[in-house]
């Protein structure tokens, strides 16, 4: 047991921290939920995919590096603790890709991922309908069989990104015989449409804040070309769980952001912005919070390590994802609770308040955090996964 | 990068696992907690059989570590059945002694390696006035600033939260060393016995999540078992998440305590990588506790139940060898 680096996961380090240091921009870039701060978001994909930093972890040919696990770790770490901006372009890049890779043919891998790579295809989900949130199988959105493709019908809701996007993924019902025989799980296919296709519109949500980090999409028979379906028709629950397993796996909420976050925790800590005593030993109760995020950050890079190290090891991860999506959700949350109540009346100014302190960052990082627990499968159900496939519980009503 | 146990030490879980299971553990600690060593005793030399005791112990005196993370792992086995005594304290006395080096190593390692010696050890400040099962050790070691002290005797018996940890005052004593060493020597016990106690309590939550698991899963109201309520299964979820996530804690801080380690790159040295295991398996140990008490109703709240036992354990270990205040502050020094 150890947890050593070899020589050329150091090299690997020194160079990504080196590139970052010198392409980073200096100011964070306005918030990703607004047109301009989409627009700067992806000009960064566009900068970090010219040196082959935006997909590491893919093949060469297609603009990455073939990193392990360990590397891509590796590279999260220094991407945040580098201050590095949010990526526009996660969606597509951790839910839509994986899927490629594991159930897309090879003309659509050289179609669709490579401008996915530079951010000229910025990609949103489409999962959830009004009706169907967590009980996503329920789903009543339809794919309609005609001459060449499917025409698209239906509505999604709490579509991230898709109010600037380009392109969106998602589930539809293509044979309504399962959701009759109740097994609704059947007759589901995964299909990728453009979002400026004749017949779709988009309502941009204004999240809590205001900003519009999601849509609804209506779509009003649309058509989409056979090339675009992903999997066989009707098999699209199987395709988008292996979706789901890697959103709350590894790669959504890498534990780079989480060290990152809490270092910079503790530099407010201790930093004249702080309205806590670091010097004061009976001031502890801000202390045992800016500690506790501490150890949550270490608890779950060591936990990833762990995962990764068993994945090296010719092992898989399956509902155990779900206790990572809890623990990073909740720990976010905590973490940038802390940091507002550390900020006295400087924590209820909005990021993009003038006063507000390290640009807004704190203010938008606490916003952002508060989807946490109810995106990617919403913590109830997460819960409930633990509990009847790790700990054996008998099922019960939801 | 290969953060797993090995083989190795996954079996040697296992034997210790099946040894003590298989020995009658509540036994042992109601008569522990009555004053009756006995039974205790006899395990104590089935444990040092296993070699347990030698992992604290270096080779040059018929030991065979330090061996941090096997240290680890035992100890895990040993909240896990919830065996008495003053295991925690030998293996850091042992640490201790280890660094002092010289003859009062020379007279008393291979007596702990072999499982003659049952040790107790009190660092008096920054510490705990109390030395854990006193009455039953062999040596009561005092380490109180520079000095290092070998009790007399001690004092009367101070009943614990937790039936079985009998807490007593060191009195009087010889003076065995004096000197910086034995201030630099204490604060390695110190990290090692709070390793070693993040490993037992961690070993305690697994015992609590595990029989309140099978409690529920059979225990019926509304003609269904009550683990198929939400209320009861996120309670329990959550449990198991906080003991998933202090494990690895655990195993780095081992790590960082085996002799030779580089001191890990991410800053986490000995001290703060060993007071984040702390806090973190003993405040999961503690939830896994209380929630324990809680879904097994009014029969959690008897001190027949053998629950009790455990219950009454992760109360006590959360405070044992470092507080969660002590235990932040430390993870947050520079």
């Amino acid at each position: 047991m150890d947890l050593d680096f070899t020589a050329a996961e150091d090299a690997f380090r020194a160079e990504a921290r080196a590139w970052l240091a010198a392409h980073v921009p200096a100011a964070p870039l306005p918030s990703l939920e607004t047109a301009d701060g989409f627009a700067a978001h992806r000009e960064w994909e566009r900068t970090l995919h010219a040196d082959r930093w935006s997909v590491v972890s893919w093949p060469e040919e297609i603009g990455g590096r073939d990193a392990s696990i360990l590397q891509w770790l590796i590279f999260e770490e220094e991407y945040y603790a580098a201050g590095a901006p949010g990526r526009v372009s996660q969606n597509g890049i951790n839910l839509l890709a994986p899927t490629l890779f594991e159930h897309g043919t090879d003309e659509q891998r050289a179609r669709v991922l490579p401008s996915m790579a530079s951010g000229e295809v910025i990609w949103a989900q489409a999962w959830s309908e009004p009706e169907s949130g967590s009980d996503l199988a329920s789903l009543r959105s339809t794919a309609e069989r005609v001459d060449g493709g499917w025409r698209l019908s239906g509505q999604k809701t709490w579509s991230s990104r898709a109010a600037f996007a380009d392109r969106a993924f998602g589930l539809f019902r293509s044979d309504r015989d399962g959701l009759e025989a109740g097994k609704p799980h059947r007759g589901l296919t995964y299909l990728m449409f453009p979002l400026d296709a004749d017949g779709v519109t988009v309502r941009p949500i204004g999240r809590i804040d205001g900003k519009p980090a999601f849509a609804e999409l209506f779509l009003d028979d649309v058509f989409v070309p056979d090339e675009d379906v992903i999997g066989a028709p009707g098999q699209g629950w199987q395709v988008a769980m292996s979706t789901a397993g890697n959103e709350r796996g590894l790669t959504l909420r890498s534990p780079g952001r989480f060290t990152a976050a809490a270092d910079r925790l503790t530099a407010l800590w201790r930093s004249e912005d702080s309205h806590a005593d670091p010097a004061d030993p009976a001031d502890t109760a801000l202390r045992d919070r800016v500690a506790d995020a501490v150890i949550g950050a270490r608890a779950y890079q060591l936990f990833t390590y762990a995962n990764a190290s068993r994945i090296a090891a010719g092992g898989s991860i399956g509902a155990e994802s779900s206790l990572n999506k809890v623990f990073w959700s909740d720990l976010d949350i905590a973490l940038h609770e802390t940091a507002l109540d550390l900020l006295g009346p400087y924590g209820e100014l909005a990021d993009e308040a003038e006063d507000a302190p390290a640009h807004g960052s704190w203010a938008e990082g606490y916003t952002f955090s508060l989807a946490g627990p109810i995106y990617a499968g919403t913590n109830e159900i997460q819960r409930d996964i633990i509990a009847e496939r790790l700990l054996g519980l008998p099922k019960g009503r939801r | 990068m290969r953060f797993l146990l090995d083989d190795e030490q996954r079996e040697f879980a296992r034997s210790l696992d099946k040894m003590l299971g298989g020995a009658e553990p509540t036994a042992a600690i109601r008569a522990w907690a009555a004053g009756d060593t006995g039974p205790g005793r006899a395990l104590w030399a089935r444990l040092a059989e296993a070699g347990v005791f030698a992992l604290a112990v270096p080779e040059e005196h018929e030991g065979l570590g330090l061996l941090p993370v096997e240290l680890a792992v035992s100890f895990g086995e040993l909240g896990r059945h919830a065996v008495p005594g003053p295991l925690v304290e030998t293996v850091a006395a042992a640490a201790l002694l280890a660094r002092l080096g010289g003859p009062v190593a020379a007279a008393r390692l291979p007596g702990i390696a072999s499982g003659r010696t049952a040790a107790s050890l009190c660092l008096l400040s920054p510490g705990s006035p109390y030395a854990l099962d006193g009455d039953a050790a062999d040596a009561v070691f005092v380490v109180d600033g520079d000095t290092l002290r070998l009790a007399e005797s001690t004092g009367p018996v101070q009943p614990s939260s937790d039936p079985a940890r009998r807490l007593s005052r060191p009195v009087g004593g010889t003076v065995l060393r004096q000197g910086p060493e034995v201030v630099a020597a204490a604060a390695h016990a110190a990290e090692v016995a709070a390793l070693a106690v993040a490993a037992q309590a961690l070993g305690v939550g697994r015992a609590l999540l595990a029989q309140t698991v099978e409690y529920v899963g059979g225990r019926k109201q509304f003609g269904v078992a009550i683990g198929s309520f939400q209320a009861v299964k996120h309670r329990l979820a959550d449990t198991l998440i906080a003991l998933e996530f202090a494990e690895p804690l655990v195993h780095a801080a081992a790590l960082a305590l085996a002799p030779g380690d580089p001191g890990s790159r991410s800053g986490f040295g000995s001290g703060r990588a060993v007071a984040a295991a702390k806090v973190a398996a003993c405040e999961a140990a503690y939830a896994a506790a209380r929630s324990a008490l809680q879904l097994h109703g009014a029969l959690g709240y008897t001190e027949e139940l053998d629950l009790s036992l455990w219950i009454r354990k992760a109360r006590a270990l959360r405070t044992a060898w470092g507080t969660p205040a002590e235990c932040r502050a430390r993870v947050l020094a520079r």
